[in-house]
């Protein structure tokens, strides 16, 4: 039998500790995280926990203080900045609170760049653009410019972006922050859709709606992890309405 | 379900099915409808309180039908369940006393509470996420009524976050 594959992501004793007028803040403090191929993975926390932390680490966007960081089972944090951008550019979608859509491009070119960074030939990049924007409800936005769109509108070609090249791994920072209830819910459905197919995710989020749909919920506190496990299956009841749900809570 | 049947006549007379048929329409998965003989009993109860008044109709071929008409005392019933404000959720729950009452005497401690709390909001999240997507997506009462309990819940695990931050 051939050894199972390495974990997506694996981080051992990850320490990050910043510097604030010379007096040490430890931010994340000895975060051992394994994370499967195909697993989606929820961080939740109070702010100021980690979270945003944490996952910026796993990225390469923030240097880790000590400790390692093993992307497919390779050794990353020891990698130079240009090779992690490569790496980046090759394996990993990132969603920002803030969403860094390059401004003088439009929305649709903003999301197929990294599929042709990637290798996607023009038609492949055009149609996983098309898909991508159109269960974001974004069909009729492709040709606009970023600054002519809402916050949530950003917020959502920021996540089709990220999912433009299929990355081996989906890194997203409140992907939903700025959203009202409707475009949570078409950013949801996306989500389940790609995690299906087998889209590995680290999230982090407040939102519990989005939080439900993981396989899998950590918790920090205080830099480390206070609770790891799967979010408890949801109750058979077939036939539930939404009257029941509401005497449920009662 | 006495003020939802005396808003209902309040808009015109009506026998107890029509009234049945009325709440389902209105509500759909949104409250379960009650059966036809809780109605009759809710109604003859209001008959007894004087909120509402019942008419024999006679019809061919058929026993009598009882029309039951909103009476002015059922009128100002209504107009006051309508006018008073309505009590918000409950804060004080069982949870928070587990979480208060547990550590002082050793049973469990106060973080794997929180935790194991905060898997099951998760899960009854996904509950409702599932109900959502279920729910015929025209009965906007049904899906207000789900979104309310999934910003409920988000209040719920908010403040667990807050309970965790200050008892930890």
């Amino acid at each position: 039998m051939s050894p199972p594959p390495p974990p997506i992501v694996n981080t051992v004793n990850l320490v990050k500790i910043y510097q604030n007028g010379g007096v040490p803040v430890p931010a994340v403090r000895g975060v051992d995280l394994q994370v499967e191929a195909g697993q989606f993975v929820a961080v939740m926390g109070p702010s100021g926990s980690g979270k945003s932390t944490l996952v910026h680490m796993i990225g390469g966007l923030d240097a880790r203080t000590s400790g390692e960081i093993w992307l497919d089972g390779r050794r990353a944090d020891t990698l130079s900045e240009s090779a992690w951008a490569l790496l980046r550019r090759q394996k990993i979608g990132f969603v920002f609170q803030f969403f860094n859509l390059v401004a003088n491009m439009t929305v649709a070119d903003n999301v197929e760049l990294p599929a042709l960074l990637a290798g996607a030939s023009p038609r492949e990049a055009r149609e996983r653009r098309e898909y991508l924007l159109g269960e974001l409800g974004l069909a009729d936005r492709a040709d606009a410019a970023p600054a002519q769109l809402a916050g949530g509108e950003q917020q959502r070609v920021a996540l089709a972006r990220a999912l433009a090249n299929r990355p081996s791994l989906l890194l997203a920072d409140e992907p939903t922050g700025n959203l009202d209830s409707r475009n949570t819910r078409d950013v949801l459905r996306l989500l389940s859709e790609v995690h299906r197919d087998g889209q590995t995710i680290i999230m982090v989020t407040h939102d519990a709606r989005v939080a439900s749909l993981a396989d899998r919920v950590v918790s920090l506190l205080d830099g480390e992890i206070v609770d790891d496990g799967a979010v408890g299956p949801a109750r058979r009841r077939p036939r539930a309405t939404a009257g029941d749900v509401v005497e449920l809570r009662g | 379900m006495r003020q939802s049947l005396l808003a209902l006549l309040a808009k015109e007379p009506a026998h107890g099915y029509e009234l049945k048929q009325a709440l389902e329409q209105i509500f759909g998965s949104a409250y379960p409808s009650p059966n036809i003989g809780q109605i009759y009993v809710t109604l003859s109860r209001l008959e007894k309180d004087g909120l509402v008044r019942v008419v024999d109709v006679e019809q061919s071929n058929r026993p009598n039908k009882k029309v039951y008409y909103l009476t002015a005392a059922g009128r100002e019933a209504l107009d006051v369940w309508v006018d008073e404000p309505t009590e918000g959720p409950r804060v004080r729950d069982e949870f928070f006393m587990k979480l208060v009452l547990a550590p002082m005497t050793g049973i469990a401690d106060r973080m794997a509470l929180i935790s194991r709390q905060r898997r099951h909001y998760l899960a009854l999240m996904r509950d409702l996420n599932e109900l959502a997507e279920r729910t015929d997506q025209g009965n906007r009462v049904a899906l207000l009524l789900i979104e309310g309990a999934m910003m409920h819940l988000q209040a719920d695990l908010d403040w667990l976050e807050r309970c965790q931050e200050d008892l930890s």
